[in-house]
């Protein structure tokens, strides 16, 4: 939600999207100051080097679901295609001894199949989004599971498990490299392009928009298969991480990434909000969880904490703005 | 008129309302009396539905008394005006289309029986309702699918049964036809014999002269004028509400070009809502299509459009076959849809003006399929100075008067500079002043050499607007008429053939 305002001073948020994330941006440096003070080794290179790597995954899968979010939709299955995206990943690679660049390309590929699936009965047989997603979810996570019949896959080659951990030029692995360029892409693609613009259409009102012209059922499609595919690759770079592959991995990171989107100001109603808010999002979901672990705070405690922050997030978002 | 030596049922002295320091209401004086029709007009933003807002509780007025049946009245929220007897049907339909007509006429109050639903009571009772309105349905068939029409006889139904000895309503025709229309009058004036007290706000003057037996004039928050009797010239009414004289609402027609730039032959829609509809339209002609609601009318431009699926027939532009898929095709060749419902299909009310514009215009926003911030700010600027549009670019379309997004749903359109415009109902709910303005674009497309084609129920509109009129009725064509032939008896005469 735009404010809406005439003053230049207020241009900047608009053009980093952050629009009704204003107040969760002013959240997160008041969270960096408290945590700065509170705790020693917060506020330090190493520290924010660790939060950036911790939120990888989270943020790569909160982008597409960002997108899904924005045409009014919700994407329940990507941490089962996460999962799904590995164990291709583990199966093509170290099963069937293809190369990595073979491998990941399967893996994404797998993974965007699923998507277009969801959002083809989402656009063209009109099951409700939260249903289809839902069936994909377990329908992925079974398909998962069928590859290794449940066991895990290692013996991935040295250099893949690298990329998540050599800091080229002392700060950046490849892994975060690639998070921070799918954000940068993405909040291009949402501002500067006329099909980001037009998810804002679709979402904000899908008969407006197919009246003027803009093929409805299409983007439906595409916005689903890019949050597949972006679930894909945050799979893949989690396999980085851990070297390993199992397909068990991934429940329950749809809610994590769904928290991070609605934390970053989009509305679950669709057509308001964006990438800007979503990396705000993000990063107060990876600090929070950062700055209590340096906190000693119990993990069940901090689920607790991060249920608060998204209620206080939200509410916050609908006593501001003026009642109609 | 039967009972106007009796006191009022409901007094209203000196009612001051404001927000902050902007004063919306200055001292209005109203009296209603039992089985009166009295007509609340003025132009959007004269304070009629803040003045009503105040009767029915919704809003508090910050001075001013009111009495209601003689005792000092003071709703405050719309629970206690409905207890008292004061009912509210709004311009927007609030009924859940899910549930039968009994359980909307008792939503919240449901007769209970030991704790339980009482049906048959609730039904009987509904089906009681229902009768007095003359309206014959089963309560206990859904609301989904149920004529507009019948919607709103049901919200009355449900403010009757609540023994409301009064009843606003606002814009009740809005989304009526003709036949329609005067079903609802036959049972306003069985209502009037009742004893019940009407406000009955409205922009179609014609029907006031029919229904009202009292007219107050609003304009920018205070009562202007009175009238004892509605029997009045509607230009005389118009006058009052803008507060100047009106030269003639309509621009003379121009005469068009002899080129055929639309032709529409033997065209059907999808489930049978129209078929057999053939017609042309000739460079820089007014097209009217008239009808009664439910005569395929909407479906028809919309099919045009490409927004709906076409099931036989041809649609020709300068000649040559273009039959649209979808509405980016249609748009694509040309030919473009202003539709019915402004706020459901026109504009996305959270979004901002720019960015509303920008949907339909992204070749114009930016270059390749990149978009230009600077481009979108001048593009909206520039279009909104060109059709007068009284608002900013970053502000929300829903934050503008209805007349103003209507103007800004027309604009986005003509920046495209289509060879065939389609309007659907253009005016409907904008006041007399933004209409005017509407009609002068109309007219300048039309001097521009565009085909425009409007549809409306509005028949004082299509007769004023149109070069010619096609009326339909039931799905099928019944004649085309001409400016010079075309008159509110011979267009009624083939709306119901």
């Amino acid at each position: 939600m735009k404010p809406a305002d005439t003053k230049e001073k207020l241009r900047l948020s608009e053009l980093f999207s952050f629009g009704g994330a204003t107040g969760p941006l002013i959240g997160l440096l008041l969270l960096c100051v408290f945590l700065s003070f509170a705790t020693d080794s917060f506020l330090s290179v190493r520290n924010f080097l660790n939060i950036m790597d911790q939120i990888t995954v989270l943020g790569i899968i909160a982008v597409g679901m960002t997108f899904v979010i924005l045409i009014g939709g919700i994407d329940l299955s990507v941490g089962s295609v996460l999962a799904l995206s590995m164990m291709v990943l583990g199966y093509l690679n170290v099963h069937a001894d293809l190369p990595m660049g073979l491998a990941i390309p399967g893996a994404l590929l797998i993974s965007a199949i699923t998507g277009a699936i969801a959002g083809i009965l989402i656009a063209y047989f009109k099951v409700p989004p939260f249903i289809a997603t839902l069936a994909m979810m377990s329908i992925a996570r079974g398909l998962a599971n069928m590859i290794t019949n449940g066991s895990q896959i290692i013996g991935f080659p040295t250099w893949f498990n690298m990329a998540a951990i050599i800091r080229y030029g002392g700060y950046l692995t490849i892994t975060v490299g690639i998070m921070l360029t799918v954000f940068l892409l993405a909040w291009l693609f949402q501002r500067y392009r006329q099909g980001g613009r037009m998810l804002y259409a679709v979402g904000g009102n899908p008969e407006v928009a197919r009246l003027a012209g803009i093929h409805v059922k299409q983007v439906t499609v595409l916005v689903y298969m890019a949050c597949a595919t972006l679930a894909g690759l945050a799979g893949i770079l989690l396999a980085a991480r851990l070297d390993a592959v199992q397909p068990s991995i991934g429940v329950a990171y749809e809610l994590d990434a769904i928290a991070a989107v609605v934390i970053g100001g989009t509305s679950l109603s669709g057509g308001t909000g964006g990438i800007g808010g979503t990396l705000v999002g993000v990063l107060i979901i990876g600090v929070l969880r950062n700055g209590l672990n340096l906190l000693s705070v119990s993990p069940f405690v901090q689920s607790v904490i991060i249920g608060l922050v998204i209620v206080v997030a939200v509410a916050a978002e609908t006593f501001k703005r003026p009642a109609r | 008129m039967t009972q106007h030596a009796n006191q009022p049922i409901l007094t209203l002295r000196n009612i001051h309302k404001s927000y902050g320091s902007i004063q919306v209401l200055h001292g209005i004086d109203f009296d209603l009396h039992a089985g009166e029709v009295v007509a609340l007009l003025g132009e959007n933003g004269a304070g009629k539905s803040t003045l009503s807002n105040i009767i029915s509780g919704t809003v508090l007025p910050s001075q001013g008394e009111m009495t209601w049946q003689g005792a000092p009245y003071a709703p405050a929220s719309p629970r206690a005006a409905i207890d008292a007897g004061v009912g509210m049907i709004h311009q927007e339909l609030m009924l859940l289309p899910h549930l039968t007509i009994a359980e909307n006429v008792f939503v919240g109050r449901y007769p209970l029986k030991g704790g339980i639903v009482d049906r048959r009571e609730m039904n009987r009772r509904a089906k009681q309702g229902l009768m007095r309105l003359g309206l014959d349905v089963s309560p206990r068939r859904l609301v989904d699918g149920l004529s507009t029409a019948s919607q709103q006889l049901i919200e009355i139904a449900k403010a009757l049964t609540l023994d409301a000895r009064m009843l606003i309503l606002d814009e009740p025709t809005a989304a009526l036809g003709g036949e329609e229309t005067k079903l609802l009058f036959k049972q306003i004036a069985r209502l009037k014999e009742e004893g019940v007290g009407i406000i009955y706000i409205s922009h179609r003057l014609e029907e006031i002269r029919q229904i009202a037996d009292r007219i107050v004039v609003m304009r920018d928050g205070a009562k202007v004028q009175e009238f004892d009797t509605a029997d009045l010239p509607v230009r005389t009414i118009v006058e009052s509400m803008v507060g100047r004289s009106m030269e003639q609402m309509f621009p003379p027609l121009a005469v068009p070009e002899d080129k055929t730039v639309l032709e529409v032959r033997d065209l059907a829609g999808a489930q049978g809502t129209f078929s057999g509809v053939s017609f042309s339209v000739r460079k820089g002609e007014i097209f009217g299509i008239s009808g009664l609601v439910g005569a395929g009318r909407t479906e028809l431009v919309r099919a045009i459009a490409g927004a709906d699926p076409i099931i036989h027939g041809t649609i020709m532009l300068n000649g040559e076959d273009i039959t649209p898929r979808s509405p980016g095709d249609a748009i694509r060749k040309g030919i473009v849809l202003v539709p019915e419902d402004r706020k459901l299909q026109g504009v996305i009310l959270d979004h901002s003006i720019q960015e509303n514009f920008a949907y339909s215009n992204f070749d114009s926003v930016g270059r390749g399929r990149w978009i230009s911030s600077r481009k979108l700010r001048d593009f909206a600027a520039e279009n909104i100075r060109k059709f007068g549009v009284k608002g900013r670019g970053r502000q929300k379309a829903g934050q503008m008067s209805g007349g103003n997004q209507q103007k800004v749903v027309i604009a986005k359109w003509l920046a495209r500079r289509p060879r065939v415009v389609l309007l659907d109902e253009p005016t409907r709910g904008i006041d007399v002043g933004a209409r005017s303005s509407i009609y002068e674009i109309i007219h300048e497309l039309a001097a521009s050499g565009v085909a425009v084609v409007v549809v409306s129920s509005d028949l004082e509109e299509v007769l004023g607007v149109s070069n010619r009129v096609l009326v339909m009725a039931a799905g099928r064509q019944t004649g085309i008429l001409d400016h010079t032939d075309a008159n509110d008896v011979s267009v009624m005469e083939l709306a119901t053939a």
